[in-house]
């Protein structure tokens, strides 16, 4: 019933105490394209984000209802496996956080974990998700030294070819230019629109223009509720909502 | 006006107060060396006392050096593995509003603070229950309960510094929260780690409260875990306490050991985390 849909959302509630972070969230988010949240600060975008992966446990005092269905699997049942079900996304965050070790072992981190131990192998997927990431070359001479070593552009890359080196099929962005300059926010957006052929990318983004240069998939969100989801071009054009029109015309940010 | 005033008094005490903590520094190491180094030689350290040693004849407190780097490092390794998963858990396993963690810490604060004779008093009951003599086995544990709560609540800090989404990058590549914990955090933590496991290292074999009864002493360095261990901090209370001037000296030149066993300790551990620090994400 869902077998073709990546992540389905279906009646997602979130309360953090006692505020109601999402009401009733309902969406299928389309696959192999990009769908942009966009939305006013506090509206919940990072949050839906983050439940998609179930990132939303470390958090004290989360309460969650309803679901959020990974391939058909509700990542938020009590018998779930959740590594394996975050094995299928790669997060961006809004800050790189490369992990302490080098670059090498920062890509090879995830398929060591799945059990690849072979050193060609490893070196083989280390080699191609970085290139996949379009940095191969900057740092195919320097692989041993530490990931801290990198610009931030660079370590959002290299978070990037980590997030890819698990073979995941969705991956998930949090605002994933907001620390960077414009240089490096134009290398990882140019980077999402060649990943767009074979994973579903969702990005969260408080930048209206990187919705548009981007998306293919809009959800508009405010305070905790999901207002309007639609094509992005129709979405831009023709909002059906008063709050979607007050947003895009920029009356309300 | 009156700010100014203010402005330079305070300045006038901050100054004050850390001219008074280095001038005690210097005051405790340039009483040691001043007064040991002249009594300090190279049979003391590279022998046992013969017969009389108490009373100024030959020999050298070699069985409390080596009693003291066996009871302060068995102790050391022994709490580690305990504090390990301890400050980790507390971490990686409990929200950081846990109302669990908070106890546990609010103990462990408690246990700090308990002095080191009750430690003493108490390992010495725990030995009597067990049916051990004082040796060297009782005085590492004692040791290590004295210790235990000092090194959990310090890398309990180091590890509570590590960057939550650090841990969250490790959680969405599908890894374990053990596989984030042991291949990421500590990692991360550990020159922070080092650091904590020097304090209790010192803590630990300055100490002689929580040795007097349960390790013993004796003039042989120890050969096993059974038998009685010479510690350095007893060493120089007995030297201390005899009444021959070149014996109070020997005091001081072993305090001086001790000194220097210390800043060892804390040189080697500065060079771990000089090592491990290459990969820490800043």
């Amino acid at each position: 019933m869902t077998a073709n849909t990546h992540i389905e959302v279906k009646d997602l509630n979130v309360h953090y105490g006692t505020i109601h972070a999402l009401k009733n969230i309902h969406v299928k988010i389309p696959n192999c394209q990009i769908t942009a949240v966009i939305g006013p600060s506090g509206c919940g975008k990072s949050t839906l984000l983050r439940s998609f992966n179930r990132m939303l446990d470390t958090m004290d005092d989360v309460r969650v209802t309803g679901g959020v269905l990974v391939d058909g699997e509700n990542i938020f049942a009590a018998n779930a496996d959740v590594p394996r079900l975050r094995r299928k996304m790669g997060l961006l965050s809004q800050r790189p956080f490369p992990l302490p070790m080098s670059i090498y072992d920062n890509v090879a981190y995830g398929p060591r974990i799945h059990g690849i131990s072979r050193r060609s192998d490893l070196d083989r997927t280390v080699e191609k998700y970085l290139r996949m990431a379009n940095m191969w070359d900057e740092v195919k001479d320097r692989l041993r030294e530490p990931a801290a070593k990198l610009s931030i552009g660079q370590q959002q890359r290299l978070c990037l070819a980590r997030g890819l080196a698990v073979e995941p099929e969705i991956i998930l962005a949090d605002e994933p230019t907001s620390a960077l300059d414009p240089i490096s926010s134009r290398h990882i957006e140019q980077q999402f629109r060649e990943l767009r052929a074979d994973y579903t990318l969702v990005m969260v983004t408080h930048i209206l223009r990187q919705a548009r240069r981007l998306a293919d998939y809009v959800l508009f969100m405010y305070l905790g509720e999901l207002i309007e989801h639609g094509p992005a071009a129709e979405l831009f054009e023709n909002p059906r909502e008063e709050l979607t029109k007050d947003y895009i015309k920029g009356t309300i940010s | 006006m009156r700010k100014q005033i203010e402005e330079i008094a305070a300045k006038i005490l901050m100054i004050g107060a850390t001219v008074v903590v280095a001038g005690m520094v210097v005051l405790i190491l340039g009483t040691v060396l001043w007064r040991g180094l002249p009594a300090l030689s190279w049979d003391m350290i590279s022998q046992t006392p013969s017969g009389g040693y108490y009373l100024g004849k030959g020999g050298g407190i070699l069985n409390a050096i080596v009693g003291s780097i066996l009871v302060a490092g068995g102790a050391t390794l022994l709490s580690l593995g305990l504090a390990l998963p301890v400050a980790l858990c507390l971490n990686v396993y409990f929200k950081t509003q846990s109302r669990l963690a908070g106890c546990v810490r609010a103990s462990l604060d408690v246990l700090w603070g308990v002095p080191s004779i009750v430690y003493g008093a108490f390992g010495f009951g725990l030995m009597l229950w067990l049916g051990l003599r004082a040796s060297l086995l009782g005085g590492i544990i004692t040791v290590a309960l004295m210790i235990l709560p000092i090194m959990i609540r310090a890398m309990d800090e180091v590890i509570h510094m590590v960057p939550r989404e650090m841990l969250e990058a490790s959680d969405a590549l599908g890894a374990t929260r053990w596989e984030g914990a042991w291949k990421v955090i500590l990692r991360q933590a550990l020159p922070g780690l080092a650091s904590a496991a020097l304090i209790a290292f010192g803590r630990g074999i300055g100490d002689a409260a929580s040795v007097l009864f349960t390790s013993g002493f004796s003039d042989r360095i120890p050969m096993s875990l059974a038998e009685p261990a010479a510690t350095l901090p007893l060493a120089i209370f007995f030297q201390l306490g005899t009444p021959f001037p070149e014996v109070q000296q020997r005091g001081y030149a072993a305090a001086l050991i001790l000194t220097a066993i210390v800043l060892a300790a804390s040189a080697l551990a500065r060079l771990v985390s000089h090592r491990a620090g290459r990969f820490v994400i800043r």
